[in-house]
């Protein structure tokens, strides 16, 4: 746990007593204390390419009122910075006049230890394991021509200090294994990708050799592309697999259903709650609450519980995802989705765990009743324009199928739909939801995240297929 | 106030002399301070204003030919101290690469030329205010438009560069940006786009009016989108996007990704990779540029780079190590390209526009489709169908596919070039591509 007022000119009582002086005359806001220690280590190319370390620390001083959004952020803890950002804050705001609301749900709930993954496990294991991802890929034939692995390994200790002397802390460890590798065979170049994480500590997740199961999945993914023939183009059904793939989820409507959104009435979602949305047997959630995964978090950065929100059930849109400011323009509750990147950025309304709950049907079912479409296993990235409701993903695993049988594994192509409409499309939901190995980061207004999807297969009856064969 | 160079080069000496009483035989230390200052509004009223101080620096120490980094916001000695011990600690441990060292010495930048990088001009919150107010109020007239947004950020940096070999270099830098989105609605349906103005000097930034006016005339304009059947078609990308191909082309030609193998353009150095028409230039040294340095991020002298003359690609981006790894010497592209273009093309827009019956005009591409090893390109797409030159109606959720190999022998370039971003690209016709839609 950090004490960030250590070797400074400032205690907790003063900081407390700037924050309350500050906010006497708004809405809402906090002074967020942020300590984050990272580290990467890469190697490629057969080499350890780098070895970093990160230590930052700072603060993060926001005032609302109203609408509006006053902030001011550095990394100088110290009673002249922190009265400089007050001026500021104050000088934004003298012409508002707010109540604050000092209301914020308290828990005793925790979903993941107080450690830090970068102490546990030695430089030099580290480096040794990477060399055995090395040795283990390259070991597999001539046919390796690229491998690059890397760990990253995270802590975040962060204190918010609310009005009238709340504070409330929280320490987020987090970690992720990537392993990268490209194979060549008759002049033909192909990437496979699979990595791990979560908030735990790395052996967790790599122990009992259980870090060749991410190099064979990796191997697997590259030589599968080996074999690929370019991508259809066209409109045809999609049969997405378990698990990752629910970025689709995460793109298509997730965005859309972030309270900021709705209440600048910028998404295509902003008048559709209580209407049906997608097709009967869809439930999609939107979880903080799972143990140990990559999207959770016991507090969010506002200082919110996190929870399980139910954002559509069985295809009616129930609830947007909220932060404590739209809540409040909204006349609605946080449901603790106030997210940050670090004390340099504004809280936003994010996603932590998008998940489709399961169905009641087969893969085998869903690959059986189309006659002529693609079969996605894995994505690459996705993107939306939340306005118009058009999103994209990239598949980097992908068959085709033909008279209810896979076929060839074709060529990465993107595959564009459109998010309200998308989930109405949606024929069957299958009885396997998946997690993802841990691995998502989501971007929004410039600002990083760690968080979930998860899945279970699902058919879709028509969607646009960016291959390059007509 | 921004920190001066004095400031920041104490703290660069420090780390350097610190680092080598620890132990290390090579240090490289850049010392960072930057203040941004930022408002933004939406629907004519304030919505946030945001002030950043922040300082940053990076550390590299070598014990021979073992490397280890830091990265710190906190720039007390005593915590320095620390993390130069820490990273030393990560040296010793670290395996040992014959290709990690410093630059040669007589490839660093030596002489400093002012390119005017930096406008000590103050524009306080409240003139931004004025400035917003102006953007949105034009931004706003066509009732078709029900929500705007806009920002403007001001940002002033300065920065220090050293290493143990005794260069040090930095110099103060200044930004200023605006932008508007606006968001059109017909019939419940809704389209956004945007206009974004980034200059080094306040006096040359975009007029509030201007901005307010295209981003609302680009968002109205896309209204009522079709989808398209999908089909083999010329694609001409809008000058909004059509640097992104030059982004892919410095990507692929990265000393790393020819080093390590994993680019479509490995061994086609000195071959035709466009067609005889087309020169690509990065230019460093350009006054007022938004790429523009002196130096690269490792101190390196940069200068202009001819990358592509006449079809044929000349040059890679070599930094240091990746250097050594080709046995070329560092061209100063450590950070990759500085200020890079397309020189401009033969055709008007109108007549590139006329060189067929029927084209599809790309305004936007969202995702993530380029492939670098491969060369493999599928992006999601909007823009226009042009017929007999004029553009006809809004397209949308389309994909357009093809393969960087192919795509670059077969771009037309129109004359229409601006230095408006760090990379720059006039108008491009790409003359067939597949384009998926219904």
């Amino acid at each position: 746990m950090s004490n960030f007022f250590k070797e400074t000119d400032i205690d907790t009582s003063q900081a407390e007593a700037i924050v309350t002086e500050t906010l006497k005359n708004c809405d809402d806001g906090e002074l967020y204390l942020e300590n984050h220690k990272s580290e990467s280590i890469v190697l490629d190319d057969n080499k350890i390419k780098s070895s970093t370390y990160n230590s930052d620390q700072g603060y993060g001083f926001r005032a609302v009122t109203g609408e509006v959004v006053a902030y001011s952020h550095s990394n100088d803890i110290s009673k002249e910075s922190l009265r400089k950002s007050s001026d500021n804050l104050k000088d934004t705001l003298k012409s508002k006049k707010g109540t604050y609301n000092h209301e914020i749900p308290k828990t005793n709930s925790k979903y993941y230890e107080n450690i830090n993954p970068i102490e546990s496990k030695t430089f030099d294991s580290k480096i040794d394991l990477l060399n055995n991802v090395n040795n283990y890929l390259r070991s597999k034939g001539s046919i390796v021509n690229q491998v690059t692995a890397n760990f990253l390994g995270e802590h975040k200790s962060i204190e918010i200090i609310r009005s009238d002397n709340q504070v409330l802390k929280d320490d987020r460890p987090l970690v992720r294994f990537n392993v990268s590798v490209v194979l060549e065979k008759d002049g033909k170049k192909e990437t496979g990708v699979y990595g791990v994480g979560g908030r735990q500590s790395y052996d967790d997740y790599l122990k009992d050799g259980s870090w060749k199961d991410v190099c064979d999945e990796a191997f697997r993914i590259a030589n599968v592309n080996l074999e690929s023939k370019p991508a259809p183009a066209g409109e045809m059904k999609v049969v997405l697999g378990p698990g990752w793939p629910a970025i689709l989820i995460h793109e298509a409507i997730g965005h859309g259903l972030e309270g900021d959104f709705n209440r600048k009435k910028t998404s295509a979602f902003h008048n559709l709650m209580g209407q049906q949305v997608a097709s009967e047997g869809v439930t999609i959630v939107d979880d903080g609450t799972l143990h140990q995964r990559r999207g959770s978090l016991t507090i969010d950065d506002e200082g919110t519980p996190t929870e399980n929100t139910v954002l559509i059930e069985n295809g009616i849109l129930k609830n947007y995802m909220q932060d404590r400011l739209n809540a409040r323009l909204m006349g609605t509750k946080s449901t603790g989705s106030g997210r940050r990147e670090s004390y340099k950025h504004v809280v936003l309304p994010r996603m932590r765990n998008t998940m489709m709950l399961s169905g009641k049907y087969s893969q085998d079912e869903m690959i059986s009743s189309v006659d002529k479409g693609i079969f996605a296993v894995s994505f690459g990235g996705g993107q939306v324009d939340i306005t118009s409701g058009k999103f994209v993903f990239n598949c980097t695993e992908a068959y085709e199928i033909n008279n209810g049988k896979i076929g060839s594994p074709i060529k990465g192509a993107t595959l564009i739909g459109d998010g309200p409409s998308i989930l109405k499309e949606v024929s069957l939901v299958g009885n396997d939801m998946k997690l993802d190995p841990g691995i998502g980061t989501c971007g929004k207004a410039g600002q990083g995240v760690p968080v979930g999807v998860a899945q279970p297969s699902i058919l879709i009856n028509k969607m646009t297929v960016g291959g390059t064969k007509l | 106030m921004i920190k001066d160079q004095e400031f920041l080069r104490d703290i660069a000496s420090y780390c350097i002399e610190n680092s080598k009483k620890h132990g290390a035989t090579d240090v490289g230390v850049k010392v960072i301070h930057s203040v941004s200052e930022n408002v933004s509004f939406r629907n004519k009223k304030l919505d946030e204003s945001n002030r950043a101080d922040s300082f940053a620096i990076n550390l590299t120490t070598y014990i021979e030919k073992k490397k280890s980094s830091i990265n710190s916001s906190d720039l007390s000695k005593s915590n320095l101290e620390k993390l130069i011990e820490r990273c030393i600690d990560a040296t010793k441990i670290t395996p040992s690469d014959e290709n990690n060292s410093l630059p040669d010495k007589d490839l660093m930048s030596k002489e400093m030329i002012d390119l005017n990088l930096y406008d000590e001009t103050h524009y306080p919150n409240d003139k931004k205010i004025e400035f917003l107010k102006n953007v949105e109020e034009t931004a706003s007239t066509d009732e078709k438009i029900v929500n705007t947004e806009a920002g403007f950020t001001e940002n002033k940096n300065n920065f220090v560069l050293a290493n143990s070999n005794g260069f040090l270099g930095g110099y103060k830098t200044s930004n200023f940006s605006s932008s508007c989105v606006a968001v059109s609605r017909i019939n419940g349906a809704m389209e956004r786009d945007y206009e974004f103005g980034s200059t080094r000097f306040l006096q040359d930034m975009m007029k509030p009016e201007e901005i307010g006016k295209i981003a609302a005339n680009k968002a109205i304009k896309k209204l009522g989108p079709k989808k398209i059947k999908s089909e083999k078609i010329g694609v001409i990308f809008d000058k909004r996007i059509s640097k992104g191909i030059l982004s892919t082309l410095a990507s692929a030609i990265s000393a790393s990704a020819i080093a390590r193998g994993t680019s479509f353009l490995k061994d086609q150095i000195n071959s035709e990779v466009f067609p005889n028409s087309i020169n690509i230039i990065d230019d460093p040294k350009i006054e007022k540029g938004l790429g523009s340095q002196n130096f690269d991020s490792e101190g390196v002298e940069t200068n202009s780079l001819k990358l592509v003359e006449n079809g044929i690609l000349k040059n890679y981006l070599i930094d240091t190590y990746y250097g050594k790894k080709l046995n070329l010497k560092s061209n100063g592209r450590s950070g990759g390209t500085t200020n890079l273009y397309f020189e401009n093309g033969t055709l008007s827009f109108k007549d590139l526009l006329n060189s067929e019956k029927k084209f599809l005009y790309i305004t936007e591409t969202i995702g993530h489709g380029g492939n670098i090893i491969t060369g493999d390109y599928s992006v999601g797409a909007s823009g226009f169908m042009v017929e007999d030159g004029e553009l006809t109606y809004p397209v949308s959720e389309i994909t357009i596919a093809g393969n960087f190999k192919e795509m670059f022998k077969n771009i037309n370039l129109a004359n229409d070039l601006e230095m408006k971003y760090t990379t720059n690209a006039p108008t491009l016709l790409i003359n067939q591509m597949t384009v998926a839609g219904k």
